[in-house]
This record gives C-alpha cells, sequence and structure tokens, in this order.
C-alpha cells in the first residue's frame, strides 16, 4: 500500500511533496522519492492520492 | 558588457553624438505638459514608469530578471511542458536551473551590483509562483524587500491560487501581478486546459475551466480592491480563442486590469507539447497585431513582451542569464546590503532628466508632422539597443522594434527577433532572407549603419535601409521620416506598399550571451 515515483518521467518539479499529507514525498539525490512506509495512498485523508493528482507529468504510481 | 552598456544607454562615450532636436516649432497645447502618457491615471504611472514590462517607455531603460524558484504547477495548459529544455531557446517556462529562495535572494544582489538599470525582479515560474503552497516565492520576496527594497517585485500566476493569496501580496508590498488569462468561456478553456489540480482534486474537462475561470475573476476583483495592480497575459491561438480574447479583454477591463498583453502562441513540435504535436499554428504578425488594434481602446495594450525564459536577466530583448549561474554567484563576492544601491540612484535621476526632456521633443516632432494628418499610417522597423536610439548596427540586430507611424505620432506597436545576420563581419544570405520575412510589412528600416550588400536586398524587398538618423532618438526620426516619405508619395517618387505580411518566429529566439 504506498505509492511510488517514476524517476525517469519525474521533472523534479516538487509539487507532490507538497502536497502529501504524510510528508512521505522528499528529495533525494537530484530527484523526489517516496518513503513507502510513510505512504498512505492518502487513505483517510483525501480521496485519490495527491502526489498522482498534482503531478504534471503523471509519474506517480501505485508501488 | 557589449550588448548593451551603461554609456550607450547615458549617450556618452561611443554614441556621444547628441541628437538634434527634431524640431523647433512647438504648440502650446502640447509641450512641456507631458509627464507621463496620457492614457494613464498619475498614481498608475507613478507605479510603472520604471518598470520595463508594465511602461513601454521604461522598456528603453529599464532591466527585469526572473529567479526561477517556483518549479511546481497546478494546472496543465496545452501549449506548456516543462519536461523540455533548451539553453538557446527563449520561451516562457524555460529555464536552465532552479534555484532555491536562498539562491535567488544572492542572484538578486549579483545582478543588482552589476546593472544598475535593474529595476523589477519578478518570479514567473517554470511552474506557478503560487502553487505548492507559494512557500519559494514568498521566502523569496520577503528577503529581498528587506535586503533591496528599492527594486520592485512582481509575480505571474494562472490565478488558481490567487485569491489564497492576495493578503500575503499585499503585505509583501507587490505591487504588480499578471494573471494569465486565455478564456472567459470554459467551453473554450477546455481547448486550452486538460486538467487542473484544485481543492485535493484533479479536475478535467468543462468543470476544470469552470473552476480556474472563477477563481480568476475572484482573484483578480481581490488584487483591484487592495489597491494591487493586474496585467493580463493571453496566448492567441488561432481557431480556439482567437477571436474569443476580444470578450476576455472586455472581461478584464471590467475587473479593472490595466494592462493586457496579448501573445502569440509559440508551437513547434520540437517543444513536445500537446498543441505542437497537435500542429496548432500560432498567429501571423498581421493576425496578432489586427487583434490587439480590435482590443486598443481605452485599455493599454502591451505590446513589447518578449516571451522571456523564466531565468531572464537584464533589458527587455537581451538575456544575461549565463553570467549569473548559481555556480558562478555562489563564487561572487556580493554586498548583502542592497549590492550597488547608490549606482541605480544615479541611473534612475539621470533617466527621469532625460526622459522629461523626451517628452517636450517629442511634442514638438508631433507638432512638425500634424499638417500631414489623413494619410495612411506606416509601419518603420528600428535597430536599436536601449535609450529610445536607433544605435545599433543592421548587421548586429538582434530584433527589430516595430513603429507605426503616423501625423498623430509614432508608436511602438512590436518587435521581430531575427537571426544574428552578421557574425563576425561577413554577412549570410539566410539570415537576411529571415530578417525580410520579418519586418517584410515595414516601408523603411531605420539603423545605426548598415552594409551595401543588405541594403539593396532590401531595397529589392521595398523596404528602405536609413542610416541617416544614425543614434538619433527613434520617434522623433520616425516622425521626421514619415514627413518625407509623405511627400516622396505625393511627388510619386515612392509607391505606397500594400499588402505585405510578416512572420513570426517560432521559439522567440533570445540571444544568450556566452
Ligand atoms: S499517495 Fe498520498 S501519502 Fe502516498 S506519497 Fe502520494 S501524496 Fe503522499
Ligand atoms: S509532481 Fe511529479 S514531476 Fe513533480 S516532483 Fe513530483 S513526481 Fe516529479
Ligand atoms: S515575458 Fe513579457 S512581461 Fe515577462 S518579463 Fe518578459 S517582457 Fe516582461
Amino acid at each position: 500500500m504506498a505509492y511510488k515515483i517514476k524517476a525517469s518521467d519525474c521533472t523534479v518539479c516538487g509539487a507532490c511533496e507538497a502536497e502529501c499529507p504524510n510528508e512521505a514525498i522528499s528529495f533525494k539525490k537530484g530527484t523526489y522519492v517516496i518513503d513507502a512506509s510513510k505512504c498512505t495512498e492518502c487513505q483517510g485523508s483525501f480521496d485519490a492520492p495527491q502526489c498522482a493528482a498534482v503531478c504534471p507529468a503523471d509519474c506517480c504510481v501505485p508501488a | 558588457m557589449n550588448v548593451i552598456s551603461l554609456d550607450s544607454i547615458l549617450g556618452v562615450g561611443e554614441l556621444k553624438s547628441q541628437p538634434a532636436p527634431a524640431a523647433s516649432g512647438c504648440t502650446t497645447s502640447s509641450c512641456g505638459s507631458s509627464d507621463g502618457p496620457s492614457d494613464m491615471a498619475p498614481e498608475v504611472w507613478e507605479k510603472v514608469k520604471n518598470h520595463p514590462c508594465y511602461s513601454e517607455e521604461a522598456h528603453h531603460y529599464y532591466a527585469r530578471m526572473h529567479v526561477a524558484v517556483a518549479p511546481a504547477c497546478n494546472i496543465q495548459c496545452n501549449y506548456c511542458n516543462r519536461k523540455y529544455d533548451c539553453a538557446n531557446e527563449s520561451r516562457p517556462g524555460v529555464v536552465s536551473e532552479k534555484l532555491t529562495a536562498e539562491q535567488a535572494v544572492r542572484k538578486v544582489l549579483a545582478v543588482a551590483a552589476e546593472i544598475p538599470q535593474l529595476s523589477v525582479v519578478g518570479i514567473a515560474g517554470p511552474g506557478d509562483s503560487l502553487a505548492a503552497g507559494a512557500k519559494q516565492t514568498i521566502e523569496t520576496f520577503e528577503q529581498l524587500s528587506r535586503l533591496a527594497p528599492d527594486i520592485k517585485l512582481c509575480l505571474s500566476t494562472n490565478g488558481l491560487a490567487l485569491p489564497d493569496y492576495v493578503d500575503r501580496i499585499k503585505d509583501l508590498n507587490i505591487d504588480h501581478v499578471t494573471i494569465t488569462i486565455n478564456m472567459v468561456d470554459p467551453e473554450v478553456g477546455q481547448h486550452i486546459y486538460p486538467w487542473i489540480f484544485y481543492d485535493h482534486k484533479r479536475w478535467t474537462g468543462f468543470e476544470a475551466s469552470k473552476i480556474l475561470h472563477e477563481r480568476q475573476m475572484l482573484g483578480l476583483e481581490m488584487l483591484r480592491d487592495a489597491g494591487i495592480l493586474a496585467k493580463i497575459n493571453s496566448v492567441m491561438i488561432p481557431g480556439i480563442n482567437d477571436e474569443h480574447l476580444m470578450d476576455v479583454n472586455r472581461e478584464v477591463k471590467a475587473r479593472g486590469a490595466f494592462l493586457h498583453n496579448i501573445m502569440p502562441l509559440i508551437s513547434d513540435a520540437a517543444h513536445g507539447t500537446h498543441f505542437g504535436l497537435t500542429g496548432q499554428r500560432g498567429p501571423t504578425a498581421q493576425e496578432l497585431k489586427a487583434l490587439q488594434d480590435k482590443c486598443e481602446g481605452d485599455m493599454k495594450l502591451m505590446r513589447h513582451c518578449r516571451q522571456c525564459r523564466a531565468d531572464a536577466v537584464g533589458l527587455l530583448g537581451e538575456d544575461r542569464g549565463e553570467e549569473f549561474t548559481a555556480e558562478k554567484v555562489m563564487q561572487m563576492d556580493i554586498d548583502i546590503d542592497g549590492g550597488g544601491f547608490t549606482k541605480r540612484e544615479t541611473y534612475r535621476e539621470h533617466v527621469e532628466a532625460e526622459r522629461a526632456q523626451r517628452h517636450q521633443s517629442k511634442a514638438a516632432a508631433i507638432a512638425e508632422v500634424a499638417h500631414i494628418a489623413g494619410e495612411k499610417p506606416i509601419l518603420i522597423a528600428v535597430a536599436t539597443k536601449g535609450g529610445e536610439r536607433i544605435n545599433e548596427h543592421f548587421g548586429h540586430a538582434k530584433e527589430f522594434q516595430i513603429y507605426e507611424v503616423d501625423s498623430r505620432g509614432a508608436k511602438f506597436v512590436g518587435h521581430r527577433r531575427v537571426d544574428l545576420y552578421c557574425e563576425g563581419g561577413s554577412g549570410d544570405e539566410d539570415g537576411l532572407e529571415t530578417i525580410i520575412q520579418a519586418i517584410n510589412d515595414c516601408v523603411a528600416v531605420l539603423v545605426a549603419k548598415i552594409g551595401g550588400c543588405p541594403s539593396k536586398s532590401l531595397e529589392a524587398a521595398g523596404i528602405e535601409p536609413v542610416d541617416r538618423f544614425a543614434f538619433e532618438y527613434i520617434e522623433e526620426s520616425a516622425l521626421a521620416y514619415y514627413a518625407a516619405y509623405t511627400e516622396r508619395l505625393g511627388t510619386g517618387a515612392v509607391r505606397e506598399k500594400i499588402g505585405a505580411d510578416a512572420v513570426i518566429r517560432q521559439g522567440a529566439y533570445t540571444a544568450r550571451r556566452a
């Protein structure tokens, strides 16, 4: 139960980081990554995974 | 500094020849009274007179810079693709490096110390300045308002998040905001915006555009009520919103926007944007101008926008970003106390004095051509490096400024980017062809100097090369040319130019300095 970022498509814009309710997303080694242990797929917070909804490159996907 | 030196603007050094007054006569009605353009309220003029983007006159004298601290976006536009970056290209949304707020502040102070013409710092992306909680944008502006309080701050936004930030914008003393508004009807909007992210959801189709539209109008009204000037940018997309932009113009005017900037769509398959891939074309120069003319009523239309990169530095039309990369800026010795404040003061005082004189000599020049009222306006291309003078060599011009001239005056109506025709002395023929296409609708091109070969080709294309006004002021010279031209028309020495159109160069190339 977690999302991940396809690093090859990520434009490193940071939009996802600002939306994650669990601070599961951070900037590491030139790209954004999701900490699977913190990700809840936004259940309990929002109707849809926030990172996937905001990502302009459509690269936040179920792990 | 070889693109534009302070000296060349101040009119000393290399270009010291002082322009002769274009006319001696002076009518009481038009002389000495103009402290600013007649089409702006004095309090608005006070705010914009040194802003190169907001005041056409200021763009000859003042420089702007964008700091690219806002990569995130909350909507998708069909003309944007943030995955693509090319160092040789100038388009909104294109940057070479993203900056943290910390780096951005250092960069501004470094540029401010080096370029006294700097009057404005803007945040225009590469995404939306207010997306992702506007964190970097606010942090950058907070520090700058403390460290360099004489520099004006402005930001650009798509408007979706704007209503949430108007109070904050007011607190930060930002007195100009640009909103990109391409439609006031979600039916039209659907063809421009595939989706938006709002209220924790991704919205698509009609609904997405409806929300965006409502937020844009609300944001605009809130800015007006807060006393913050709003400029509207619109992208003209033939077949999608071209006619509709007249409605946009009316609606934003009704909500107090003070300047409307209609820009041509930039679309090329190589940019990988949706419009680029579907082959959506951009407007021609004539289509753009016709629409701008139709919209121009009591509201000023902006004609000198260069569609700059989100990290551009320098006078409009030049880009010195390469001199101030994050790496170089980190190594510079920077005066944290406002860097070069006194130099900027001196420069501004000089420009003030010069402008006062200019307003008089322009009025006098207009009085001189009053007798030819009724003749058709003509378009003239000008090679300039700033300071409102004809001070650029034809072969060195990276763009030509276009003036529409008739007995009411010489009005700046646009600029046309061209390839460097003369790299290191020898002109190349393709380059010349590009220039002729770009200024094909003009009767003449006013330059500081021009060689024999290009002169012949220009003449063959019906564009008269004119170097007799070298280093003089643009508007006065254009009027003097117009007077002589109409006289020659009368005697049959020249024939009227009709039906020529010009090509807008895709990619709005801004020459980068190495
Ligand atoms: S799915 Fe939700 S919780 Fe998981 S990383 Fe994305 S935004 Fe954060
Ligand atoms: S929103 Fe998408 S493109 Fe932007 S940083 Fe996150 S994963 Fe990358
Ligand atoms: S893009 Fe247009 S408005 Fe923005 S800085 Fe360039 S000229 Fe000014």
